[in-house]
Protein backbone atom coordinates (compact mmCIF):
# COMPACT_ATOMS: atom_id res chain seq x y z
CA UNK A 1 0.00 0.00 0.00
CA UNK A 2 1.31 3.22 -1.28
CA UNK A 3 1.23 5.77 1.86
CA UNK A 4 -1.43 8.76 1.56
CA UNK A 5 1.29 11.15 2.73
CA UNK A 6 5.00 10.60 2.34
CA UNK A 7 7.69 13.05 3.59
CA UNK A 8 11.18 11.84 2.28
CA UNK A 9 14.32 14.50 3.56
CA UNK A 10 12.47 17.61 4.11
CA UNK A 11 14.28 20.58 5.34
CA UNK A 12 12.51 23.71 5.75
CA UNK A 13 14.45 27.31 6.18
CA UNK A 14 13.01 30.19 8.28
CA UNK A 15 15.12 33.31 6.54
CA UNK A 16 19.22 31.84 7.11
CA UNK A 17 17.66 29.92 9.81
CA UNK A 18 17.53 25.63 9.24
CA UNK A 19 14.60 24.44 11.03
CA UNK A 20 14.37 20.80 9.32
CA UNK A 21 17.45 18.65 9.15
CA UNK A 22 16.47 15.75 6.65
CA UNK A 23 13.06 15.03 8.17
CA UNK A 24 11.46 11.89 6.65
CA UNK A 25 8.32 9.89 7.74
CA UNK A 26 4.71 8.48 6.23
CA UNK A 27 1.40 7.91 6.78
CA UNK A 28 -1.20 5.95 5.73
CA UNK A 29 -4.97 6.04 4.57
CA UNK A 30 -7.42 5.96 8.34
CA UNK A 31 -4.50 6.87 10.27
CA UNK A 32 -4.30 8.85 13.38
CA UNK A 33 -0.68 9.65 13.39
CA UNK A 34 0.70 12.10 16.18
CA UNK A 35 4.38 14.04 16.01
CA UNK A 36 5.47 14.54 19.39
CA UNK A 37 8.36 16.89 20.09
CA UNK A 38 9.45 19.46 22.36
CA UNK A 39 9.29 23.12 22.03
CA UNK A 40 11.13 24.22 19.11
CA UNK A 41 12.01 20.57 17.68
CA UNK A 42 10.02 21.60 14.45
CA UNK A 43 6.25 20.05 14.11
CA UNK A 44 4.51 23.43 13.90
CA UNK A 45 7.45 24.16 10.88
CA UNK A 46 6.61 20.45 9.49
CA UNK A 47 3.16 21.16 8.89
CA UNK A 48 3.93 24.21 7.68
CA UNK A 49 6.19 22.90 5.00
CA UNK A 50 3.49 20.69 3.72
CA UNK A 51 1.40 23.14 3.31
CA UNK A 52 3.92 24.99 1.75
CA UNK A 53 3.36 27.55 4.06
CA UNK A 54 7.50 28.03 4.43
CA UNK A 55 10.30 27.65 2.42
CA UNK A 56 11.73 24.01 2.49
CA UNK A 57 13.56 21.11 0.37
CA UNK A 58 12.80 17.72 -0.11
CA UNK A 59 9.95 15.55 -1.51
CA UNK A 60 6.61 15.75 -0.22
CA UNK A 61 4.20 13.36 -2.07
CA UNK A 62 -0.19 13.01 -0.94
CA UNK A 63 -1.55 9.65 -2.32
CA UNK A 64 1.29 9.29 -4.98
CA UNK A 65 1.25 13.14 -6.47
CA UNK A 66 4.15 15.67 -5.42
CA UNK A 67 2.85 18.57 -3.51
CA UNK A 68 6.37 20.45 -3.79
CA UNK A 69 6.23 23.85 -5.48
CA UNK A 70 2.28 24.01 -5.01
CA UNK A 71 0.18 27.07 -3.26
CA UNK A 72 -1.40 26.96 -0.04
CA UNK A 73 -4.20 27.48 -1.59
CA UNK A 74 -3.94 24.53 -4.34
CA UNK A 75 -2.85 22.25 -1.76
CA UNK A 76 -6.16 22.43 0.28
CA UNK A 77 -7.88 21.22 -3.01
CA UNK A 78 -6.31 17.74 -2.77
CA UNK A 79 -8.36 16.95 0.45
CA UNK A 80 -5.52 18.28 3.08
CA UNK A 81 -7.31 20.84 5.74
CA UNK A 82 -4.50 22.11 7.85
CA UNK A 83 -6.25 23.23 11.19
CA UNK A 84 -3.44 26.28 12.27
CA UNK A 85 -1.80 26.86 15.50
CA UNK A 86 -4.03 29.60 17.52
CA UNK A 87 -7.07 28.21 15.58
CA UNK A 88 -7.04 30.67 12.56
CA UNK A 89 -10.59 31.77 13.25
CA UNK A 90 -12.32 34.50 10.92
CA UNK A 91 -13.10 36.13 14.03
CA UNK A 92 -14.97 39.27 12.69
CA UNK A 93 -17.38 36.62 11.19
CA UNK A 94 -20.34 34.69 12.56
CA UNK A 95 -20.02 30.88 13.38
CA UNK A 96 -21.57 29.64 10.14
CA UNK A 97 -19.64 31.93 7.89
CA UNK A 98 -16.53 30.20 9.19
CA UNK A 99 -18.01 26.76 8.29
CA UNK A 100 -19.07 27.84 4.96
CA UNK A 101 -15.62 29.12 4.35
CA UNK A 102 -14.59 25.47 5.53
CA UNK A 103 -16.39 24.00 2.03
CA UNK A 104 -15.19 27.46 -0.26
CA UNK A 105 -13.67 25.33 -2.46
CA UNK A 106 -15.98 22.77 -3.00
CA UNK A 107 -19.25 22.69 -5.38
CA UNK A 108 -21.65 20.55 -4.56
CA UNK A 109 -24.71 20.45 -2.70
CA UNK A 110 -23.91 18.59 0.39
CA UNK A 111 -22.49 21.87 2.01
CA UNK A 112 -25.80 22.55 3.99
CA UNK A 113 -26.34 19.53 5.13
CA UNK A 114 -22.46 18.99 6.18
CA UNK A 115 -22.54 22.18 8.07
CA UNK A 116 -25.78 20.21 10.41
CA UNK A 117 -23.55 17.18 10.55
CA UNK A 118 -21.13 19.16 12.14
CA UNK A 119 -23.90 20.86 14.54
CA UNK A 120 -24.29 17.52 15.27
CA UNK A 121 -20.66 16.85 16.67
CA UNK A 122 -20.14 20.21 18.24
CA UNK A 123 -24.01 21.20 19.40
CA UNK A 124 -22.15 24.52 21.07
CA UNK A 125 -21.06 25.80 17.67
CA UNK A 126 -25.11 25.44 16.67
CA UNK A 127 -26.69 27.39 20.03
CA UNK A 128 -24.13 30.06 18.69
CA UNK A 129 -24.78 30.12 14.88
CA UNK A 130 -24.93 33.57 14.26
CA UNK A 131 -22.61 34.33 16.84
CA UNK A 132 -19.53 36.66 15.99
CA UNK A 133 -16.56 33.83 15.81
CA UNK A 134 -14.31 36.10 17.95
CA UNK A 135 -16.72 36.07 20.56
CA UNK A 136 -16.35 31.93 21.48
CA UNK A 137 -14.11 30.71 23.94
CA UNK A 138 -11.04 28.91 23.43
CA UNK A 139 -12.18 25.56 22.93
CA UNK A 140 -15.28 26.35 21.51
CA UNK A 141 -13.25 28.13 18.82
CA UNK A 142 -10.87 25.16 18.53
CA UNK A 143 -14.03 22.93 18.08
CA UNK A 144 -14.96 25.53 15.31
CA UNK A 145 -11.45 24.97 13.85
CA UNK A 146 -11.91 21.21 13.70
CA UNK A 147 -15.53 21.64 11.80
CA UNK A 148 -14.36 24.63 9.60
CA UNK A 149 -11.21 21.94 8.29
CA UNK A 150 -14.05 18.95 7.91
CA UNK A 151 -16.06 21.15 5.63
CA UNK A 152 -13.38 20.86 3.13
CA UNK A 153 -14.51 16.76 3.25
CA UNK A 154 -11.23 16.15 3.67
CA UNK A 155 -8.95 13.30 3.33
CA UNK A 156 -6.18 14.23 5.29
CA UNK A 157 -6.81 16.37 8.26
CA UNK A 158 -3.52 17.67 9.93
CA UNK A 159 -3.84 19.59 13.43
CA UNK A 160 -1.44 22.04 15.06
CA UNK A 161 -1.64 21.59 19.03
CA UNK A 162 -5.63 21.74 19.06
CA UNK A 163 -5.01 21.30 23.27
CA UNK A 164 -3.10 24.56 23.63
CA UNK A 165 -4.48 26.55 25.80
CA UNK A 166 -7.84 24.73 26.78
CA UNK A 167 -8.76 23.32 29.77
CA UNK A 168 -8.07 19.80 30.38
CA UNK A 169 -11.70 18.69 30.58
CA UNK A 170 -12.21 20.58 27.18
CA UNK A 171 -9.34 18.64 25.45
CA UNK A 172 -10.79 15.51 26.72
CA UNK A 173 -13.64 15.89 24.51
CA UNK A 174 -11.90 17.41 21.97
CA UNK A 175 -9.99 14.18 21.53
CA UNK A 176 -12.81 12.16 21.80
CA UNK A 177 -14.47 13.40 19.09
CA UNK A 178 -11.32 13.76 16.75
CA UNK A 179 -11.02 9.74 17.32
CA UNK A 180 -14.55 9.66 16.08
CA UNK A 181 -13.94 11.65 12.96
CA UNK A 182 -10.63 9.59 12.68
CA UNK A 183 -13.14 6.07 12.46
CA UNK A 184 -16.47 7.32 11.33
CA UNK A 185 -15.85 10.00 8.64
CA UNK A 186 -12.67 7.80 7.79
CA UNK A 187 -10.63 10.86 7.72
CA UNK A 188 -6.79 10.53 8.03
CA UNK A 189 -5.03 12.80 10.96
CA UNK A 190 -1.97 14.14 11.58
CA UNK A 191 -1.79 15.87 14.91
CA UNK A 192 0.88 17.79 16.70
CA UNK A 193 0.73 17.60 19.79
CA UNK A 194 2.84 18.64 23.46
CA UNK A 195 0.36 16.99 25.39
CA UNK A 196 2.14 13.59 25.05
CA UNK A 197 0.11 11.70 26.88
CA UNK A 198 -3.32 12.35 25.10
CA UNK A 199 -1.85 12.30 21.58
CA UNK A 200 -0.10 8.94 22.33
CA UNK A 201 -3.39 7.18 23.58
CA UNK A 202 -5.90 9.01 20.62
CA UNK A 203 -2.97 7.77 17.81
CA UNK A 204 -2.46 4.52 16.44
CA UNK A 205 0.99 5.89 15.10
CA UNK A 206 3.83 8.09 16.68
CA UNK A 207 6.58 10.02 15.81
CA UNK A 208 8.78 11.93 18.10
CA UNK A 209 11.03 14.83 16.65
CA UNK A 210 14.30 16.52 18.21
CA UNK A 211 15.64 19.76 16.75
CA UNK A 212 14.38 19.19 13.31
CA UNK A 213 15.28 15.33 12.77
CA UNK A 214 13.01 12.48 13.28
CA UNK A 215 14.90 10.30 16.51
CA UNK A 216 12.08 7.58 17.17
CA UNK A 217 9.28 5.96 15.41
CA UNK A 218 6.48 3.08 15.63
CA UNK A 219 2.88 2.12 16.92
CA UNK A 220 1.49 4.61 19.16
CA UNK A 221 1.08 2.09 22.19
CA UNK A 222 4.92 0.94 21.85
CA UNK A 223 6.28 4.82 21.82
CA UNK A 224 4.31 5.33 24.98
CA UNK A 225 5.99 2.21 26.97
CA UNK A 226 9.31 4.01 25.85
CA UNK A 227 11.51 4.30 28.71
CA UNK A 228 13.34 7.61 27.11
CA UNK A 229 10.12 8.47 25.85
CA UNK A 230 8.47 8.51 29.11
CA UNK A 231 10.97 10.38 30.89
CA UNK A 232 11.43 13.55 28.59
CA UNK A 233 7.76 13.65 27.10
CA UNK A 234 5.30 11.79 30.23
CA UNK A 235 6.93 12.98 33.03
CA UNK A 236 6.87 9.53 34.96
CA UNK B 1 -38.94 74.90 9.71
CA UNK B 2 -39.21 75.36 6.21
CA UNK B 3 -35.56 76.81 6.18
CA UNK B 4 -34.20 73.36 8.28
CA UNK B 5 -35.91 71.00 5.94
CA UNK B 6 -34.84 72.83 3.18
CA UNK B 7 -31.25 72.89 4.24
CA UNK B 8 -31.39 68.89 5.13
CA UNK B 9 -32.67 68.39 1.33
CA UNK B 10 -29.91 70.30 0.28
CA UNK B 11 -27.65 68.03 2.34
CA UNK B 12 -28.78 65.35 1.21
CA UNK B 13 -27.97 66.45 -2.23
CA UNK B 14 -24.62 67.21 -1.59
CA UNK B 15 -24.09 64.15 0.60
CA UNK B 16 -24.64 61.69 -1.80
CA UNK B 17 -21.58 63.12 -3.79
CA UNK B 18 -20.08 61.80 -0.57
CA UNK B 19 -21.50 59.06 -0.20
CA UNK B 20 -20.79 57.43 -3.52
CA UNK B 21 -17.22 57.82 -3.00
CA UNK B 22 -17.40 56.99 0.77
CA UNK B 23 -18.42 53.46 -0.89
CA UNK B 24 -15.31 53.65 -2.95
CA UNK B 25 -13.49 54.47 0.02
CA UNK B 26 -14.43 51.10 2.07
CA UNK B 27 -14.64 48.72 -1.02
CA UNK B 28 -10.85 49.52 -1.48
CA UNK B 29 -10.53 49.32 2.77
CA UNK B 30 -11.89 46.22 2.85
CA UNK B 31 -9.69 44.40 0.16
CA UNK B 32 -6.54 46.04 1.49
CA UNK B 33 -6.79 47.09 5.03
CA UNK B 34 -6.31 50.67 4.09
CA UNK B 35 -6.98 53.56 2.35
CA UNK B 36 -5.74 54.63 -1.35
CA UNK B 37 -4.73 57.90 -2.17
CA UNK B 38 -5.21 57.78 -5.90
CA UNK B 39 -9.03 56.43 -5.50
CA UNK B 40 -10.23 60.06 -6.57
CA UNK B 41 -7.77 60.58 -9.21
CA UNK B 42 -8.72 56.82 -10.57
CA UNK B 43 -12.51 57.96 -10.62
CA UNK B 44 -11.80 61.19 -12.58
CA UNK B 45 -9.78 59.05 -14.84
CA UNK B 46 -12.57 56.96 -15.31
CA UNK B 47 -14.89 59.71 -16.23
CA UNK B 48 -12.56 61.59 -18.73
CA UNK B 49 -12.76 58.25 -20.13
CA UNK B 50 -16.52 57.76 -20.50
CA UNK B 51 -16.37 61.52 -21.68
CA UNK B 52 -13.98 60.80 -24.57
CA UNK B 53 -16.30 57.96 -25.44
CA UNK B 54 -19.12 60.31 -25.87
CA UNK B 55 -17.52 62.53 -27.80
CA UNK B 56 -16.69 59.84 -30.15
CA UNK B 57 -20.91 59.15 -30.25
CA UNK B 58 -21.55 56.56 -28.09
CA UNK B 59 -24.47 57.11 -25.58
CA UNK B 60 -24.86 57.87 -22.34
CA UNK B 61 -25.29 54.50 -20.78
CA UNK B 62 -23.21 52.60 -23.45
CA UNK B 63 -20.28 54.68 -22.81
CA UNK B 64 -21.47 54.32 -18.60
CA UNK B 65 -21.43 50.50 -19.33
CA UNK B 66 -17.88 50.21 -20.89
CA UNK B 67 -16.70 52.88 -18.44
CA UNK B 68 -17.67 50.61 -15.47
CA UNK B 69 -15.60 47.38 -17.56
CA UNK B 70 -12.29 49.62 -18.22
CA UNK B 71 -12.17 51.04 -14.46
CA UNK B 72 -12.58 47.50 -12.98
CA UNK B 73 -9.95 46.20 -15.65
CA UNK B 74 -8.01 49.06 -14.50
CA UNK B 75 -7.97 48.51 -10.88
CA UNK B 76 -6.92 44.99 -11.37
CA UNK B 77 -3.81 46.19 -13.79
CA UNK B 78 -2.82 48.94 -11.27
CA UNK B 79 -3.38 46.64 -8.52
CA UNK B 80 -1.14 43.33 -10.57
CA UNK B 81 1.97 45.96 -11.26
CA UNK B 82 2.16 48.13 -9.26
CA UNK B 83 0.84 47.27 -5.55
CA UNK B 84 0.99 43.57 -5.95
CA UNK B 85 4.76 43.30 -5.79
CA UNK B 86 4.81 46.21 -2.86
CA UNK B 87 2.31 43.69 -0.95
CA UNK B 88 4.98 42.60 1.83
CA UNK B 89 6.05 46.37 1.90
CA UNK B 90 5.84 48.23 4.65
CA UNK B 91 3.09 50.62 5.19
CA UNK B 92 4.87 53.64 4.31
CA UNK B 93 6.21 52.64 1.32
CA UNK B 94 2.69 51.72 0.04
CA UNK B 95 1.73 55.26 0.75
CA UNK B 96 4.66 56.31 -1.25
CA UNK B 97 2.74 54.39 -3.96
CA UNK B 98 -0.07 55.66 -3.76
CA UNK B 99 0.53 59.56 -3.50
CA UNK B 100 2.83 58.14 -6.95
CA UNK B 101 -0.16 56.72 -8.64
CA UNK B 102 -2.01 60.15 -7.52
CA UNK B 103 0.10 62.70 -9.62
CA UNK B 104 0.76 60.09 -12.29
CA UNK B 105 -2.98 60.08 -12.98
CA UNK B 106 -3.41 63.59 -12.53
CA UNK B 107 -0.98 64.02 -14.60
CA UNK B 108 -1.71 61.82 -17.59
CA UNK B 109 -5.46 62.90 -17.17
CA UNK B 110 -4.01 66.94 -17.81
CA UNK B 111 -1.74 65.55 -20.79
CA UNK B 112 -4.80 64.01 -22.48
CA UNK B 113 -7.24 65.74 -21.91
CA UNK B 114 -5.65 69.42 -20.37
CA UNK B 115 -7.18 71.19 -17.43
CA UNK B 116 -9.93 73.39 -19.23
CA UNK B 117 -13.11 72.58 -17.43
CA UNK B 118 -15.99 70.49 -19.31
CA UNK B 119 -19.11 69.98 -19.17
CA UNK B 120 -20.47 66.50 -18.57
CA UNK B 121 -23.72 65.28 -19.36
CA UNK B 122 -26.44 63.85 -16.92
CA UNK B 123 -28.42 61.00 -17.72
CA UNK B 124 -31.39 62.40 -15.28
CA UNK B 125 -31.82 66.05 -16.63
CA UNK B 126 -31.51 68.84 -14.29
CA UNK B 127 -34.55 70.09 -13.58
CA UNK B 128 -36.81 70.43 -10.16
CA UNK B 129 -37.21 67.09 -8.54
CA UNK B 130 -40.94 66.90 -7.41
CA UNK B 131 -41.63 70.41 -7.66
CA UNK B 132 -38.60 71.49 -5.16
CA UNK B 133 -35.60 73.57 -6.01
CA UNK B 134 -33.16 72.23 -3.72
CA UNK B 135 -33.09 68.82 -5.06
CA UNK B 136 -32.52 68.34 -8.75
CA UNK B 137 -33.61 65.28 -10.73
CA UNK B 138 -29.87 64.79 -11.22
CA UNK B 139 -29.26 64.99 -7.66
CA UNK B 140 -32.48 62.57 -6.51
CA UNK B 141 -31.01 59.98 -9.86
CA UNK B 142 -27.45 59.60 -7.86
CA UNK B 143 -29.25 59.07 -4.16
CA UNK B 144 -30.93 56.38 -6.18
CA UNK B 145 -27.73 54.89 -7.69
CA UNK B 146 -25.92 55.30 -4.62
CA UNK B 147 -28.79 53.16 -2.75
CA UNK B 148 -29.35 50.67 -5.24
CA UNK B 149 -25.15 50.17 -5.35
CA UNK B 150 -25.32 49.57 -1.69
CA UNK B 151 -27.50 46.87 -1.88
CA UNK B 152 -26.12 45.37 -4.83
CA UNK B 153 -22.60 45.21 -2.31
CA UNK B 154 -24.53 44.10 0.56
CA UNK B 155 -26.32 41.17 -1.37
CA UNK B 156 -23.02 40.54 -3.08
CA UNK B 157 -20.81 40.35 0.42
CA UNK B 158 -23.48 38.35 2.49
CA UNK B 159 -24.56 36.06 0.16
CA UNK B 160 -22.85 35.42 -2.13
CA UNK B 161 -19.86 32.88 -2.12
CA UNK B 162 -17.03 35.04 -3.82
CA UNK B 163 -18.05 37.81 -1.53
CA UNK B 164 -17.56 35.93 1.24
CA UNK B 165 -14.05 34.40 0.10
CA UNK B 166 -13.22 38.09 -0.11
CA UNK B 167 -14.65 39.20 2.98
CA UNK B 168 -12.06 36.34 4.61
CA UNK B 169 -9.10 37.10 2.50
CA UNK B 170 -9.31 40.33 4.07
CA UNK B 171 -9.92 39.58 7.34
CA UNK B 172 -7.83 36.64 8.06
CA UNK B 173 -5.55 35.93 5.31
CA UNK B 174 -3.53 32.84 6.46
CA UNK B 175 -6.76 31.08 6.97
CA UNK B 176 -8.06 32.26 4.04
CA UNK B 177 -5.44 30.93 2.08
CA UNK B 178 -5.76 27.85 4.24
CA UNK B 179 -9.61 26.83 3.07
CA UNK B 180 -8.18 27.44 -0.61
CA UNK B 181 -8.89 30.81 -1.38
CA UNK B 182 -6.42 32.75 -3.82
CA UNK B 183 -6.18 35.80 -1.33
CA UNK B 184 -3.81 37.16 -3.90
CA UNK B 185 -6.74 37.49 -6.65
CA UNK B 186 -9.43 38.70 -3.85
CA UNK B 187 -7.19 40.96 -3.58
CA UNK B 188 -6.90 42.29 -7.47
CA UNK B 189 -10.88 41.79 -7.54
CA UNK B 190 -11.20 44.23 -4.25
CA UNK B 191 -9.35 46.46 -6.40
CA UNK B 192 -11.21 46.36 -9.72
CA UNK B 193 -14.82 46.35 -7.84
CA UNK B 194 -13.13 49.67 -5.67
CA UNK B 195 -12.31 51.44 -8.78
CA UNK B 196 -15.68 50.39 -10.90
CA UNK B 197 -17.29 52.04 -7.87
CA UNK B 198 -15.06 55.08 -7.77
CA UNK B 199 -15.99 55.66 -11.84
CA UNK B 200 -19.65 55.29 -10.87
CA UNK B 201 -18.85 58.16 -8.65
CA UNK B 202 -17.14 59.85 -10.77
CA UNK B 203 -19.31 59.96 -13.71
CA UNK B 204 -22.38 60.61 -11.34
CA UNK B 205 -20.31 63.78 -9.36
CA UNK B 206 -19.04 65.48 -12.71
CA UNK B 207 -22.12 66.99 -13.93
CA UNK B 208 -22.23 68.92 -10.59
CA UNK B 209 -18.42 70.25 -10.21
CA UNK B 210 -17.22 69.85 -13.95
CA UNK B 211 -14.76 67.72 -15.65
CA UNK B 212 -11.40 68.62 -14.87
CA UNK B 213 -8.34 66.57 -13.68
CA UNK B 214 -8.36 68.23 -10.11
CA UNK B 215 -12.24 67.60 -9.69
CA UNK B 216 -11.89 64.95 -7.14
CA UNK B 217 -9.40 66.61 -4.66
CA UNK B 218 -12.47 68.37 -2.33
CA UNK B 219 -14.74 65.12 -3.04
CA UNK B 220 -12.56 62.73 -1.83
CA UNK B 221 -11.75 64.16 1.56
CA UNK B 222 -15.34 64.74 2.09
CA UNK B 223 -15.33 60.78 1.16
CA UNK B 224 -12.87 59.87 3.42
CA UNK B 225 -14.47 61.74 6.28
CA UNK B 226 -17.78 59.93 5.22
CA UNK B 227 -16.18 56.71 5.39
CA UNK B 228 -14.33 57.00 8.64
CA UNK B 229 -17.55 58.59 10.46
CA UNK B 230 -19.82 55.87 9.24
CA UNK B 231 -17.28 53.17 9.85
CA UNK B 232 -14.73 51.71 7.39
CA UNK B 233 -15.96 48.11 7.85
CA UNK B 234 -19.68 49.26 7.08
CA UNK B 235 -20.47 50.10 3.15
CA UNK B 236 -23.96 50.88 4.30
CA UNK B 237 -22.45 53.42 7.65
CA UNK B 238 -20.16 54.71 4.43
CA UNK B 239 -23.13 55.81 3.08
CA UNK B 240 -25.25 57.51 6.11
CA UNK B 241 -22.04 58.56 6.68
CA UNK B 242 -21.87 60.74 3.58
CA UNK B 243 -25.15 61.74 3.87
CA UNK B 244 -24.43 63.10 7.09
CA UNK B 245 -21.77 65.29 6.41
CA UNK B 246 -23.72 66.46 3.40
CA UNK B 247 -26.52 67.83 5.67
CA UNK B 248 -24.35 68.68 9.21
CA UNK B 249 -21.94 71.10 6.77
CA UNK B 250 -25.43 72.97 5.18
CA UNK B 251 -27.43 72.88 8.77
CA UNK B 252 -23.89 74.65 10.09
CA UNK B 253 -23.47 76.85 7.37
CA UNK B 254 -26.89 78.08 7.30
CA UNK B 255 -27.37 78.02 11.64
CA UNK B 256 -23.74 78.81 13.01
CA UNK B 257 -23.04 82.56 12.48
CA UNK B 258 -19.62 83.45 10.57
CA UNK B 259 -19.20 80.02 9.26
CA UNK B 260 -20.58 80.62 5.31
CA UNK B 261 -18.61 78.45 3.22
CA UNK B 262 -14.93 78.67 4.17
CA UNK B 263 -15.90 77.26 7.52
CA UNK B 264 -18.42 74.47 6.23
CA UNK B 265 -15.37 71.67 5.82
CA UNK B 266 -13.48 72.80 8.83
CA UNK B 267 -16.37 72.66 11.16
CA UNK B 268 -17.86 69.02 9.22
CA UNK B 269 -13.96 67.41 9.87
CA UNK B 270 -14.15 68.49 13.67
CA UNK B 271 -17.22 67.47 14.12
CA UNK B 272 -16.09 63.91 12.36
CA UNK B 273 -13.04 64.11 14.77
CA UNK B 274 -15.55 64.23 17.57
CA UNK B 275 -17.48 61.77 16.87
CA UNK B 276 -14.39 59.51 16.20
CA UNK B 277 -13.10 60.11 19.72
CA UNK B 278 -16.57 58.88 20.92
CA UNK B 279 -16.67 55.78 18.89
CA UNK B 280 -13.43 54.77 17.42
CA UNK B 281 -14.74 52.29 14.77
CA UNK B 282 -17.64 55.16 13.52
CA UNK B 283 -21.03 54.92 14.31
CA UNK B 284 -21.32 51.78 12.67
CA UNK B 285 -18.33 50.18 12.11
CA UNK B 286 -17.92 46.86 13.31
CA UNK B 287 -16.04 46.63 16.87
CA UNK B 288 -14.47 43.50 16.55
CA UNK B 289 -14.31 41.50 19.72
CA UNK B 290 -11.52 39.65 20.02
CA UNK B 291 -10.53 37.01 22.55
CA UNK B 292 -6.77 36.13 23.23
Amino acid sequence: MTPLLNVKDLRAYYGQVQALHGLSFSLNEGSLTTLLGANGAGKTTTLRAICNMVRSTGAIEFDGKPLNNKSTESIVRFGIAHVPQGRGTFTTMTVEENLQLGAITRTDKAISSDIERMYGYFPKLKERHTQQAGTLSGGEQQMLAVARALMLRPRLMLLDEPSFGLAPLVVRDLFQILGRINRDEKVSILVVEQNAQLALELADQAYVIETGRIVMSGAAKDIAQDENVRKSYLGY
Amino acid sequence: MELFTNQVLAGIATGAIYACMALAVVMIYQAIDHLNFAQGEMAMFSTFVSWQLMQWGVPYWGAFVLTLAFSFAGGIVIERVLFKPLAKAPILTQVAGFIALFSIINSCAGLIWDFTIKQYPTPFGSTPFLGSQLISTHQAGMIGITVLLLIGLYVFFQYTRIGLAMRAAASVPESARLVGINTSWMIALGWGMAAAIGSIAGMLIAPVVFLEPNMMGGVLIYGFAAAVLGGLTSPFGAVLGGFLVGIFENLAGTYIPHVGNEMKLPIALALIITVLVVKPAGLFGRNIVKRV
